[in-house]
């Protein structure tokens, strides 16, 4: 009997695959409709954090060669969502909402005038561009560094941690209405360039 | 003279009568964990590490794409492929292969797949960014660059 279901057993533990259907979800821009006229949006520099990644996987963060780990990137980043160098009404109401420790961060790394103006739409953008070339490892790297700083600003907003955000069950509707506080006024502003 | 002396009439069997247990415990783990493949996947799958993961609610929306290295070099060539189901395709049949996807969904889902992308470590932008511009065409427009945790190192 046992030897049989040590038959089995080994024969599952070899088929076995774990499923792992995680990772880093995105939506790509809609095909651009022929008909319709290319808006043309001027958007001030000072809104835009540009990251670029030549094909020899070199970065080019806000024009300055970046050598920093993925960590040091998500905190620029994130400096960069909670800059609120010139806020509108909008980005003053969305500072008045934020839990006092986040003001401190605002107070102590922010407030630059160079930088975004509040991190409503259309008043932070985080760009990033690769090349043909660049690695695919990188990509997925920078990806995750920019998402990273998006949650840890939606996660310290609800007062949870980053991980226990990344949890958040929405089919749950305590978590989803969490969810949707952390996101409200502030959009995950991440545009991706095609390579070239 | 040793001061204590092995008791020498202990057995020093291991009790085998639970055995069978424990192994139909197993048994019966690995059996409701399994899933079956269906794909026999010929590229290199070396999955990146990411931290900020997202979980697929809806598995049934699901479609997979491997772009790797072929693991036949003499056969196929070094440079990456894209491989669906079973067999390589270019990227002029990505739109098809969305289009078949879309039909085994229903109507209104049809909007929701997710395609999975499963590169690996060592492929370049380029393929990529050919692949994802033939979906936006195809209108499958929610990706998932599918990725392992990453453990914080610290």
């Amino acid at each position: 009997m046992a030897d049989i279901a040590f038959l089995l057993l080994i024969f599952f533990l070899v088929t076995t695959t774990i499923a792992n259907d995680k990772g880093i979800l995105l939506r790509l821009p809609p095909p651009p409709d022929p008909l319709q006229e290319q808006l043309d949006i001027k958007i001030p520099d000072r809104n835009i954090f540009t990251i670029l990644a030549n094909s020899k996987d070199q970065l080019l963060v806000e024009g300055e060669p970046f050598e920093g780990s993925m960590d040091d990137l998500k905190n620029d980043v994130k400096k960069f969502i909670l800059n609120f160098g010139k806020p509108t009404p909008d980005g003053i109401e969305i500072y008045n909402s934020l839990p006092p420790q986040m003001k401190a961060f605002v107070n102590a790394n922010g407030r630059n005038p160079e930088s975004s103006d509040d991190p409503t739409s259309l008043k932070s953008i985080v760009s990033f561009k690769s090349a043909r070339g660049t690695s695919y490892d990188l990509y997925v790297g920078i990806l995750d560094a920019m998402n990273a700083a998006y949650n840890e600003v939606y996660a310290s907003r609800v007062g949870i941690t980053t991980e226990e955000w990344l949890s958040l069950d929405r089919s749950n509707s305590m978590q989803k209405e969490m969810y949707n506080r952390g996101r409200s006024g502030i959009p995950r502003a991440i545009s991706i360039a095609e390579p070239d | 003279m040793p001061k204590f002396k092995k008791n020498s009439k202990t057995s020093e069997d291991i009790p085998t009568a639970a055995l069978p247990d424990i192994i139909f415990m197993l048994l019966f783990f690995f059996m409701v964990t399994t899933v079956m493949r269906e794909t026999d996947i010929m590229v290199k799958q070396k999955i990146p590490r990411a931290t900020q993961l997202t979980k697929i609610e809806r598995k049934s929306l699901v479609s997979y794409i491997y772009v790797g290295e072929p693991k036949n070099v003499s056969l196929y060539g070094s440079e990456p492929k894209i491989q669906i189901n079973d067999v390589f395709i270019t990227e002029e049949d990505i739109i098809g292969f969305v289009n078949t996807e879309k039909d085994k969904l229903d109507e209104v889902e049809r909007d929701q797949i997710t395609m999975s992308m499963k590169v690996d470590v060592d492929v370049k932008m380029g393929i990529i960014s050919d692949v994802q511009q033939e979906l936006r065409k195809a209108n499958a427009l929610k990706i998932l660059y599918s990725t392992i945790k990453r453990v914080a190192e610290k």
